[in-house]
Order: C-alpha cells, then sequence, then structure tokens
C-alpha cells in the first residue's frame, strides 16, 4: 500500500455544491478526511450525508467546488474514475449477482483471465490470499443469495479491495442488519481500518457511530457545523449539534380546531408486519397530524395501511365513528381517504400522461357517463382543481414530466381535491420541490384543514412538522413512541423521540 | 417572493421544455411520413399499387394480423405481452370447423370466438393470479393451445363445405368483403375504447405506471385481465374469419403470427415497456408490413430480402423508442 505523507489528508473537499432542483443538498462544505481512520457523517434526514458521501465516491458530480485526493485535484465523470484513486462505495441496495457464488461476485469484471478463459483455480488462490488478508472468512462457492444480509456486505466488501479500494464510503451499512450483524461489521470496519484502509460512513446511528468513528463531522441543511474526534462526543452532543437553528421557513399561521370538532380518523394497535407494531393516533377534522420520525420507522406502512394498500396484521381504524377495513386502495379512496405517497415518479404520476389525466384518475367515474369519459366535463371538472392548486391552466393538456417538481407535486394534491376527501394523508408532501412551491404546498395543506378535513402530514423534516402540525405523533422502529402537542413542542424534543435519546442537560 | 421564485423557475424551462417537445413530436409522426412515403413510392413504381382491386387485397390481407393487433395494443400498453395469439387463432378455427361439421356451422364460428375468450381470460388469470410473467405465460399457453388443436385435429385439416361457413370470409358488402368491414369495425371500436372510456384511461395507466395506478384505486389486475380476454376475443374472431375464407380449420395456421402482430404494434410506434401507444398507430404499423409485402411481389424484388426488410424496420422502430426513452430520462 503507499503510504500517504501524514500531512496531507486521503480526500480534501473545498466548497463543494451539490443542487438536486431546487434544493441546495450540499452547500459550500469543506471537510478533511485523514488517510487510514473511519471518519462518520451524520446529520438527520436529508441533512447532505448521503449525498456528500456519494460525491467523494463519484457517484455524484459536483457542481462547483474541488476535491482533491491524495494531493491532487481529480474530476470523476463516474463512479469508476473515482476507483481508478481508489474509491469506492456499498451502498445501501447491495449491486451483487445473487445466483452466482461469492468468488465469482467478488471478481466481478475483473477475473483473471487468459485467452479470453477464466482460470478458476488463479482466482480462487486470489480469493483465499485476500480472504487471509482482510481477515474474512466466507465459503468462496456459496450463492450470494443465500448468504445473510450481513455476509452479502462483506463481498461487497471484498469487492471493494479486490479492485484495490483505499477507500470505502459506506451508506447507512447498518439499516438493515440485526444486533449482532451490526457488531461483526464493526468488528470488519476496524480490521479494515487496522490494515490501512479508510471509511467514510455514513449513518444516523449516533451509538454505532460513536462505537466505531475516529472522526465525526456533523451535517445540517447540506452545511457542516463542525468536524471533531469522536472521542469527544457523546449522542447529546451530535443531536444538539445536528439540530441548531435554521434560516426562517415561512409557514402559515397554525389555526387550531375547535374543541368541539369531531374525531375524523381514529387509528388503534395498527400493525403491519414486520415494520410497524402497535400504532395508535386520532385525527380531528380541521386538525393537521404530524407522523415524525426517522426513514425506516414505519410512517409510511401506517399511511398505506390506512390506505388499504398494506395489509392490516392487527388494529382497528374508524372513519367517522364507523369501523372501516378497507382490503384495496379503491375501497379506501370510496370511504374518502386520500393518500399522496413519498415518491412522486414511482407511485404517484403517470408521467407521460396529461395533467387532466392524472387528476381524474383517482374518480373517473364522476366525470364518465357509460363508461365513456364525458371529455368536457372531465376538463371543466379538472380546470377547476387545477386551478385551485395554482398550476396555470395551459399546462393541463402538457404530460406532466415536462412540468417542474413543484408543479408536479401540485398535481398529486389536485388528483385528490376532484372529491373532496375525509382524510388527506401526505407523505413527504415537499420533497424535491422549491422554496415557493414548498410554500404553496403548506398553505393548501391548511386550508384543507381549515375547511374541515383531517389532515396527516409524514415528514423527515423535522422544521416542516414542528411549522404545520397540531399534533405530532413520533414513531421509531415501527412503534409509537411519542405524542405531542403542536403549539409547544420544540424541534428538539421530536428529534430526541426519534432517535430515542434523553434531552441534553 | 413566492411568485418570484416559481416564476424564475419556469422562464429557465422553455428552452429545454420545448426542445423535448419538437423531439417528441417528430417521433410522434415519423411513422406516418414514412408510411406516406412507401405510399407515394409504390403508386409511382407500379401501376398495378394504387388501383382498387389491389388496395383491397392489401386490406384483406392485413385483417387478421390487423384485427389482432388492435386488440394486442391494448395488452401491450397494458405492460403486458400475448404470445399466444397465433395459437388461440389456430384452435378457434379448428373448433369452429369441427363443430360446422358436427352441428351447425353458425355455432361452430360463436363457439370458436368464445373459445378465445376463454383462452384469454385464463391468460389473464394466471398473469395476476398466479403472477408469472405475461411473456412466459404466454408462451406456455400457445404451447398448450396449439397442442390441444392438433389433437382436436389429428394433424390433418378439417374441410368444412357448407356454404353457410364459408359466408363470413368471402361474402361482400358494396363490393368490399365481410371481413374487410369487421376489420373496419375492430379498428373503430377499439379505438373509441382506448381514446374515450374510462377503462381505456386504466389501460394507459396500468401500463404507465402500475403503482400510481394502483394507488389511485385502479383494480390493475382486472385491467389486466380484461385486456388478455380482448386479446383472446380478437385472436377467436381472426380466426373463425381465417378459417371461414378457407373453408378449413388447420391446427398449426397460426405459426408465427403472434410475432407479426407485435412487430405491426411496435413499428406504428406504441411502446413495448407500456403506457403509451394508439390504435392509429398500429394500423399505421399493420399497413405498413402490408404495402411492404406488397410492393416486393408487385416490383417483382427478391422475396428474399422482404424478411431482411422487415426486420430492420422493426429494429429502426425500437431503437427510436428506446432512445426517445433515454433523452427524456436525460431531460
Amino acid at each position: 500500500m503507499s503510504e500517504v505523507p501524514a500531512a496531507q489528508p486521503h480526500v480534501r473537499l473545498r466548497g463543494v455544491c451539490k443542487r438536486f432542483g431546487g434544493v441546495l443538498a450540499v452547500d459550500h462544505v469543506d471537510v478533511d478526511i485523514e488517510s487510514g481512520i473511519v471518519h462518520a457523517l451524520v446529520g438527520e434526514n436529508g441533512a447532505g450525508k448521503s449525498t456528500l458521501g456519494k460525491i467523494v465516491a463519484g457517484v455524484h458530480a459536483p457542481d462547483s467546488g474541488e476535491l482533491w485526493v491524495d494531493g491532487r485535484r481529480v474530476h470523476y465523470g463516474a463512479p469508476h474514475d473515482a476507483l481508478a484513486h481508489g474509491i469506492t462505495m456499498i451502498a445501501q441496495e447491495l449491486a451483487l449477482v445473487p445466483a452466482r457464488s461469492v468468488v465469482e461476485n467478488v471478481y466481478l469484471g475483473v477475473e483473471s483471465h487468459r485467452a479470453g478463459l477464466v482460470q478458476r483455480r488463479r482466482i480462487r488462490q486470489r480469493y483465499d490470499a485476500l480472504c487471509a488478508d482482510v481477515g474474512f472468512s466466507l465459503p468462496a462457492d456459496r450463492a450470494v443469495g443465500s448468504l445473510s444480509i450481513a455476509e452479502q456486505q462483506k463481498v461487497e466488501i471484498l469487492r471493494a479491495i479486490a479492485r484495490r479500494a483505499r477507500l470505502i464510503v459506506m451508506d447507512e451499512p447498518t439499516a438493515a442488519l440485526g444486533p449482532t450483524e451490526i457488531e461483526q461489521l464493526i468488528a470488519t470496519i476496524r480490521r479494515l481500518r487496522d490494515r490501512g484502509t479508510t471509511i467514510v460512513y455514513v449513518s444516523h446511528f449516533l451509538e454505532e457511530v460513536l462505537a466505531i468513528a475516529d472522526t465525526v463531522t456533523v451535517m445540517r441543511d447540506g452545511r457542516v457545523v463542525r468536524t471533531s474526534p469522536a472521542a469527544g462526543e457523546t449522542p447529546a452532543t451530535l443531536v444538539t449539534a445536528m439540530l441548531g437553528r435554521r434560516m426562517d421557513q415561512a409557514f402559515p399561521a397554525k389555526v387550531f380546531p375547535d374543541d368541539a370538532a369531531p374525531t375524523v380518523l381514529s387509528v388503534r394497535g395498527l400493525s403491519v408486519a414486520p415494520l410497524v407494531h402497535d400504532v395508535s393516533f386520532d385525527v380531528r377534522a380541521g386538525e393537521i397530524v404530524g407522523l415524525a420520525g426517522l426513514v425506516g420507522s414505519g410512517r409510511s406502512e401506517t399511511a398505506r395501511a390506512i390506505f388499504g394498500a398494506e395489509r392490516l396484521d392487527d388494529g382497528t381504524i374508524h372513519l367517522d365513528g364507523q369501523e372501516i377495513r378497507p382490503s384495496s386502495t379503491r375501497e379506501a379512496i370510496d370511504h374518502g381517504i386520500a393518500l399522496i405517497p413519498e415518491d412522486r415518479k414511482g407511485q404517484g404520476l403517470l408521467m407521460r400522461r396529461s395533467v387532466i389525466e392524472n387528476v381524474t384518475l383517482p374518480h373517473l367515474e364522476l366525470v364518465t357517463k357509460g363508461g365513456v369519459v364525458a371529455r368536457n366535463l372531465e376538463r371543466r371538472r379538472s380546470d377547476a382543481v387545477v386551478e385551485s392548486v395554482a398550476i396555470d391552466r395551459a399546462k393541463r393538456a402538457v404530460a406532466v414530466e415536462t412540468l417542474s417538481g413543484g408543479n408536479q407535486q401540485k398535481v398529486m394534491f389536485a388528483k385528490w381535491l376532484l372529491a373532496r376527501p375525509r382524510v388527506l394523508i401526505a407523505d413527504e408532501p415537499t420533497r424535491g420541490v422549491d422554496v415557493g412551491a414548498k410554500r404553496a404546498i403548506y398553505d393548501f395543506l391548511q386550508t384543507l384543514a381549515q375547511e374541515g378535513m383531517a389532515v396527516v402530514v409524514i415528514s423527515s423534516d423535522v422544521d416542516e412538522i414542528i411549522g404545520l402540525a397540531h399534533r405530532i405523533v413520533v414513531l421509531r422502529a415501527g412503534r409509537g413512541v411519542d405524542e405531542l402537542d403542536g403549539r409547544i413542542a420544540t424541534e428538539d424534543d421530536v428529534i430526541h423521540a426519534a432517535f430515542g435519546t434523553s434531552v441534553a442537560a | 417572493m413566492t411568485e418570484q421564485i416559481v416564476a424564475s423557475v419556469d422562464t429557465s424551462k422553455p428552452t429545454a421544455m420545448g426542445r423535448l417537445r419538437t423531439r417528441l413530436v417528430i417521433r410522434d409522426y415519423a411513422i406516418v411520413v414514412s408510411f406516406l412515403a412507401l405510399f407515394i413510392t409504390l403508386s409511382v413504381a407500379s401501376s398495378a399499387f394504387l388501383t382498387k382491386a389491389n388496395l383491397l387485397n392489401l386490406l384483406d390481407q392485413s385483417t387478421a394480423i390487423g384485427i389482432i393487433a388492435c386488440a394486442g395494443t391494448f395488452v401491450i400498453i397494458a405492460g403486458g405481452f400475448d404470445l399466444s395469439v397465433g395459437a388461440i387463432y389456430a384452435l378457434t378455427g379448428v373448433i369452429a370447423a369441427k363443430m360446422a361439421l358436427q352441428i351447425d356451422p353458425v355455432i361452430g364460428l360463436a363457439l370458436g370466438l368464445a373459445v378465445g375468450v376463454v383462452a384469454g381470460l385464463i391468460n389473464g388469470l394466471i398473469i395476476t393470479w398466479g403472477r408469472v410473467n405475461s411473456f412466459i405465460a404466454t408462451l406456455a399457453a400457445a404451447l398448450v393451445i396449439v397442442g390441444t388443436a392438433s389433437a382436436i385435429t389429428n394433424g390433418e385439416l378439417i374441410t368444412v363445405v357448407d356454404p353457410a361457413f364459408t359466408v363470413l370470409g368471402t361474402d361482400k358488402l358494396l363490393g368490399v368483403k365481410y371481413s374487410i368491414w369487421i376489420f373496419v369495425v375492430v379498428i373503430a371500436a377499439s379505438w373509441f375504447l382506448l381514446d374515450r372510456t374510462q377503462l381505456g384511461r386504466y389501460i394507459y395507466a396500468v401500463g404507465g405506471n402500475a403503482a400510481a395506478a394502483s394507488l389511485s384505486g385502479v383494480r390493475v389486475a382486472r385491467v389486466r385481465v380484461i385486456t388478455f380476454c380482448l386479446s383472446g376475443f380478437a385472436a377467436g374472431l381472426a380466426g373463425i374469419i381465417i378459417a371461414s375464407r378457407n373453408a378449413t380449420g388447420q391446427s398449426d395456421s397460426g405459426m408465427g403470427l403472434e410475432l407479426s402482430v407485435i412487430a405491426a404494434i411496435v413499428i406504428g410506434g406504441t411502446s413495448i415497456v407500456g403506457g403509451e401507444g394508439a390504435i392509429w398507430r398500429t394500423v399505421i404499423g399493420v399497413l405498413l408490413l402490408a404495402m411492404i409485402n406488397n410492393g416486393f411481389n408487385l416490383l417483382n424484388f427478391n422475396p428474399t430480402y422482404q424478411q431482411m426488410v422487415q426486420g430492420g424496420i422493426i429494429l429502426i422502430a425500437v431503437i427510436a423508442d428506446a432512445r426517445a426513452r433515454g433523452r427524456l430520462r436525460a431531460a
């Protein structure tokens, strides 16, 4: 291994920026990653830690700023350019060929061969040497698909080392692991570090980060708050740094429902194996309830279960006092429940169809006579809702994919306004939209609530939850762990409940 | 402040989005231009092309593929494939002929149609309930169905001499064969269904984004099953028309038909990944293929090259579709 002079960091980032649509995900970041250590990147959901990791690994190219590796300025065009500098990434979703053996996966694309023939014996020798070097024992001939996730991660690590990687970026590597597997992974990472590999460890599990990292960089809103030795940090100091105070974001004034407002949606003991266990909450007419929690805490699954898109294993749902058990989205919609899913492109919209077609899809029966779409009626009714969400009427006939992210999100709202739902659940309603459209969406939500709708907002953006919600239900690991009053709850309360840390003294 | 930001985002878009739209328009109508160019070329090159007899003949030869391709367009837009249409076409012809001999010609033809719908229904249920990829499910179904057809015929032709059986495929109305009239009606009905009805909307939604369709309350599986039923019905209809025209039922008559059908749909510009397409495109695709064959005959070109030309055109159509998709992702 070529040693890097101690004075020179392995990777140096200077003024690095990365924008996605209207959002500055990484904002003028300066970080030095020293050689041969475990350097953790922590922050809330959306703080930019994952994006920064991907910039280091060449998955994303920065929009501006400088990237230096081993003291040389580099420009990556693609991940394999980063690999040429000995840098690679192990993503959250592993990229292995499940039906092929461990050896084949490790050397995929870099097989020893002579005259086009793969030299199995030579590869096997290299594999054994590699395992001895890294200190792993993995069955060489087992199909990767039959291994546990932790073992599959080891295959990814071997693959990285086989490609002479000297720096490995790991993005939330423990997200899918159990406690013993996490210990194994931590031991593996220590072993790699001890043989000189630099690890960039992206995670929001603070205990774990403190157990493993030498240096921690805390990020907030795309910026670096501080980079400091892990030995000087505790979960509480990290959380405090992650919170900070942000630029004021304009939220509409909260209008709380009457004390007499009836309960519209009542969820009791909701369970959806394996992600949601015994979640209960109520939403009253005119109320906005925020569902807060980390990614993977079961918020979206809770919403999908209420919407009939996920099978309920246990629990009851009451709508206006009547028990309902929607077994399909159609039934839920007919009961007056609406869901705006988090993944606009994947689950929300028909990107290549017109705004009108998207808007009328859930309630086509309202503009259909004898199975035939009454196009004038459809245009009139959809115009009304398209205008109510402030999309230019001239855009109604264009394909949704040609609209900006903010306008696409508004189409998602318009879809449900053709027939006023009783309950509107919005999952990450402002993801990937610019500041102006954000405010417009906050205004809709507040207006809809004021008109008597029961609104549930799911968001990873704690500011948004605090700014919008009348009441906040916090989920952690699929359980409802706390319920906070939107009048007095602070960001700290929500984050501490979500992370399960006690409030710092 | 709010307005300003929204406005600035919008004004930065028109150039890129405008270019995108122009490209889509070019791609949209390239097939029409090709069709017209070939039509004019053949009209000039051969005096026999632009005659009533030849054009009617061209349409008559297109009826089987055309009828099946109209329904096949539903299947492909909904995100599926039906490779069993050739087999269903053969089986319905065989059953119609067999029943015509044993019971009655008209009952035979009706039964043939019913068999097509049932075969489509079974396909649809296997694909949705059984969660089998439609490509594989209908490939397997095709083998079973052709096997059934040859078990019925023992590998021989079933000839029907009763003139009532051949009315459908050979008689004329206003100088035009019934089969062509039926083709025209199928085109009109398919266009109406896809473009004007609730079911048509659902077909686009299911193929364009099944997850979004499902979260919008569309019963995705039901829509898919219906498309396969329609496809089976169309294959059955084509099967009885041709059996009637030839006065025979033959178990291997549908070989390779499914590929011509898919080729015609794809050439027209309907996307093979679903969610996009139109009946008029399929009709143009069917007629373009028929014109190529017709042109080779009229101009005395070596028929050896006919398949090469067809294959080349299919490739061009698929590449154009893939490139348009790639650009959209980039944009």
